[in-house]
């Protein structure tokens, strides 16, 4: 690397004013604390902490040049530390084989009122797109700062250094220094004004395939998940809560733990039940012993078959506008319209992380400390304040590695509150593990849902009206205030639906937040997961009731350029328009969703008996520009193997008010045998300012374009998910 | 008391017969990598190795163990293991929980099928990944096998 590839940002060195500032000045930059200042203990991705030798909030530079880039983000597989750590490290100009990463610690983000490292949430793809300027400042102020410090201790003016992969130098006196010499004095240093960040152009590591940084210690089983916390003296609970949503505790009779060793106590909650014991299994054998009465309370009766008939007759009831452009109800009546209808579902789905809701909490007089896999530290943090009743600044919140996320882990720990009650208890530290069916059974699903869709196609098979109506459970409801919801819409209850790229001449798209006792959250794709089908399923009706070809139809209804160039590389990629044999079929699909274009091809064989084999799904992604190749196409691959286990099998049921499904038996997952042979990830990247999301935009277009290949392949239309409800046999 | 080899160690253990494998080898010996998925055998998340052969050591009642078991902290020194190494060329984990399985069931898979067709690995590997690692994982075993016969993979 040739330091005068900075030359751009060099002209501006000199207008800056060089101040050195003593140990209490914090400066004024957002991101800078200075060195000593303030130690923070950040509980780490891997072993050990730096202590107080950071340089600033986000880095910490060892004397041996060891560069630690603290992220705001959880690791749950997107590859998010790794892109993040890349953003820092491409401003920094460091030795990237000397960077480590650890979490940024969200006590110290309380402390600073949140603005030290943001939200630090790990929901909708946001890592990179959200955090991109923090991250890109980070490194640019952190390397500018080393800079200073180098000119100042060769009294030269900071114009006629640079910096080269972990160095300082200054050419004309042929003179170097590591960042690991210079960082101490470089914490003192105090920018006028932060340094221009890179164009895309400049860009020598972002972008290129890089391999993870957490991949090592995910060999060797080294790498911390929250449920391999320890703390002295900790004993084990197992839980269970009410079948029935809503319902309570009734009754226990405890007799059945008699001779089982270890144990230390019942805990029970107004609609929960612990075991207490001094190891894990001898509490869920003590569990499994209790024989519980619950009251299933006013929703036992409620079964899957009401859930569905209240949404389908929603259908036809009141609704709230969330769209309306042009006049859809004149263009539906016109004569000579061709009318197509059709009515869409989707089920409630698990999320089922590997890793299965588990906490570790020791709870003291004067200090709460929490070892957990969440994709929110902060609110992890919040709800630890509430059950506690202790401050912030007394409260750490060790995040770990997490074992999958899904959205499971993106709000206030459930098995926190269960792991605090236990603790209050029995005084002691706790580990509180969710069994697999405690997991599956009391999870926050996404919702079920029905559309219903009609559009109307004038004499050319141009697409005149667009017309939908949206029935789904609210998931605001659960986390925002009521006055989020008053207008009677929300933005993931209609999402790729209302607003969409499509050039529908007029749109009517309403919606009624339909919600039942079954609670509901954030799953990989939010409302995407369900509506990508619907809409994309319904458009590809369209183009066969116009006589068209599904991607020449879609193709005629953009004017984006970002979404004909996904739309035209997944077809070309896809070998759309070559032909296949009946009982085989290609089907088409496009989103957008978190901040991306996603778009696929899914090719098919259905036998003449029914049986379904996805041969080959082609997933092109516009996420405008790409951190780490290597990771997006991980997050597209693996967001075609989660959206097709869904559309496959996924199905959660209510019987006498309770989930049905409880674990892998009965809530399916794909394997090895069932993923896709091949599944190839294409870029089609358009640049500018936006940062798109990897994590969900892929989910959105497998469902529909796996329908719409069975169409091609049988004639035969699924409108409701899963596949396990389509007879797919054909004849001929 | 029982009495077991793990990862050439032996352990004399205070523990019930019926105690699962996998909570007596997290628990009582401290080694986390073997990790915890459903609790019926199912997603083999908890694979381990007794004498070679991959078991779910979650439903496999620790006093039952005739054999010396291996788990992920004990299959290579520094990730030499031709099936790390494999991982580690590939970049195969994304969140990892379910690695540790994944890679002993591979080592094991391996030895019985030293150069598997896709048709084999589909037959062979059924634990579960629900990042959807599995292309990843299908490569990285092609490369482990060629890595294993002594060639460039």
């Amino acid at each position: 690397m040739d330091g005068s590839q900075l030359a751009p940002a060099a002209p501006a060195l000199s207008r800056r004013t060089l101040i050195f500032a003593g140990l209490s000045a914090a400066g004024g930059l957002a991101i800078g604390v200075p060195f000593n200042a303030r130690a923070g203990q950040p509980p780490t991705l891997t072993a050990g902490t730096n202590g107080d030798k950071e340089m600033t909030a986000w880095l910490v530079i060892d004397p041996d040049n060891t560069v630690t880039i603290r992220v705001p983000h959880s690791e749950m597989g997107q590859g998010t530390t790794t892109a993040l750590a890349m953003l820092v490290a491409e401003e920094l100009e460091c030795d990237w084989s000397k960077v480590r990463i650890e979490y940024a610690s969200a006590t110290r983000n309380a402390e600073a009122g949140g603005k030290l490292y943001g939200p630090m949430r790990t929901v909708g793809s946001q890592g990179v797109r959200t955090s991109v300027p923090m991250m890109q400042q980070a490194g640019a102020s952190a390397r500018e700062r080393l800079l200073y410090a180098a000119a100042r201790q060769w009294n030269v003016d900071p114009a006629s250094c640079s910096v080269a992969s972990g160095q300082c130098l200054h050419k004309a006196s042929n003179r170097r220094l590591d960042y690991g010499a210079l960082a101490p004095a470089a914490a003192l240093v105090t920018l006028e004004a932060e340094p221009a960040i890179k164009t895309p152009d400049q860009y020598k590591l972002v972008g290129n395939w890089t391999p993870r940084l957490d991949t090592p210690a995910k060999l060797d089983g080294s790498a911390q998940f929250g449920l391999d916390a320890k703390v002295p003296g900790m004993v084990y609970a197992a839980v269970y809560s009410a079948p029935v949503f809503g319902g309570s505790l009734k009754s226990v009779d405890e007799s059945g733990l008699k001779g089982i060793r270890g144990i230390v106590g019942v805990v029970k909650t107004k609609d929960a039940v612990a075991v207490v014991a001094d190891r894990y299994w001898r509490a869920k054998k003590g569990l499994d012993a209790l024989a519980i009465e619950w009251d299933g309370g006013a929703n036992a009766t409620v079964d899957s078959a009401q859930l569905d008939k209240g949404l389908r007759d929603a259908l036809d009831g009141p609704m709230a506008t969330a769209e309306k452009d042009g006049d859809a109800a004149a263009a539906l009546a016109a004569p000579g319209a061709k009318l197509v209808e059709a009515v869409y579902e989707a089920p409630f789905l698990a999320h089922a992380t590997m890793e299965p809701l588990n906490c570790t909490v020791h709870l003291q007089p004067d200090r709460f400390d929490v070892w957990i896999s969440t994709q929110s530290p902060m609110a992890v943090l919040q709800t630890a304040v509430e059950e506690t009743g202790l401050p912030a600044e007394k409260i750490q919140v060790h995040n770990a590695f997490v074992g999958g996320g899904f959205g499971r882990r993106g709000g206030a720990p459930d098995e926190m509150v269960h792991a605090i009650a236990v603790a209050k208890a029995v005084n002691k530290p706790v580990k509180l593990i969710w069994s697999r069916e405690q997991d599956v059974r009391r999870d926050r699903y996404r919702p079920q849902a029905a559309v219903k869709f009609r559009a109307a196609l004038d004499g050319a098979g141009k697409a005149t009206a667009f017309q939908a109506r949206v029935a789904v459970p609210s998931l605001l409801r659960a986390i925002a205030p009521p006055a989020a919801i008053a207008s009677g819409v929300e933005p993931m209850a209609v999402e790729c639906i209302a607003k969409s790229f499509y050039t529908f001449p007029s749109r009517d798209i309403e919606v009624l937040l339909k919600n039942s006792h079954v609670p509901v959250s954030f799953w990989r794709g939010v409302g995407s997961s369900q509506n990508g089908f619907f809409i994309e399923g319904f458009v590809d009706e369209m183009a066969h009731a116009a006589g068209q070809d599904p991607y020449r139809f879609r193709r005629a209804m953009l004017e984006r350029p970002d979404v004909l160039g996904v739309l035209d590389k997944t077809a070309e990629k896809g070998n759309w328009g070559s032909p296949l044999p009946k009982g085989r079929g290609r089907g088409i699909a496009v989103i957008e969703a978190y901040g991306s274009v996603s778009g696929q091809v899914v090719e098919v064989t259905v036998s003449p008996a029914g049986e379904l084999k996805v041969d080959r799904v082609v997933s092109v992604i516009d996420c405008y520009h790409a951190v780490n190749p290597n990771t997006i196409e991980q997050q597209m691959q693996g967001a075609v193997i989660f959206a097709l286990t869904a559309a496959l099998w996924g199905e959660i049921t209510i019987k006498d008010g309770a989930p049905e499904q409880a674990n892998f038996d009965t809530y399916r997952i794909a394997r090895m045998a069932e993923s896709p042979p091949e599944i190839e990830v294409h870029l089609s990247l358009s640049g500018g300012d936006k940062w798109g999301g990897i994590g969900e935009p892929g989910v959105g277009p497998l469902a529909p374009a796996l329908v719409n290949a069975i169409f091609a392949a049988t004639g035969k239309r699924v409108r409701r998910l899963p596949l396990t409800y389509a007879d797919l046999s054909w004849s001929g | 008391m029982i009495t077991l080899t793990v990862n050439g160690k032996q352990h004399q253990l205070d523990v019930e017969d019926d105690a699962p494998l996998l909570w007596v080898i997290r628990d009582e010996l401290g080694l986390t990598g073997t990790k915890f998925g459903c609790g019926i055998g199912q997603c083999g998340a908890c694979t381990v190795q007794i004498d070679g052969q991959p078991v779910r050591s979650c439903s496999f009642p620790a006093g039952a163990v005739q054999g010396a078991i291996t788990t992920i902290e004990g299959l290579s020194e520094n990730l030499k293991h031709p099936v790390q190494q494999a991982w580690l060329a590939e970049d195969v984990p994304q969140c990892g929980y379910c690695q540790s399985g994944q890679i002993l069931a591979a080592a094991a898979f391996l030895k019985d099928n030293p150069n598997p067709t896709d048709e084999d690995i589909d037959a062979g590997l059924t634990n579960i990944c629900r990042c959807g690692t599995y292309p990843r994982i299908r490569k990285a075993i092609h490369r482990a096998a060629k890595l294993a016969a002594g060639q460039e993979a």
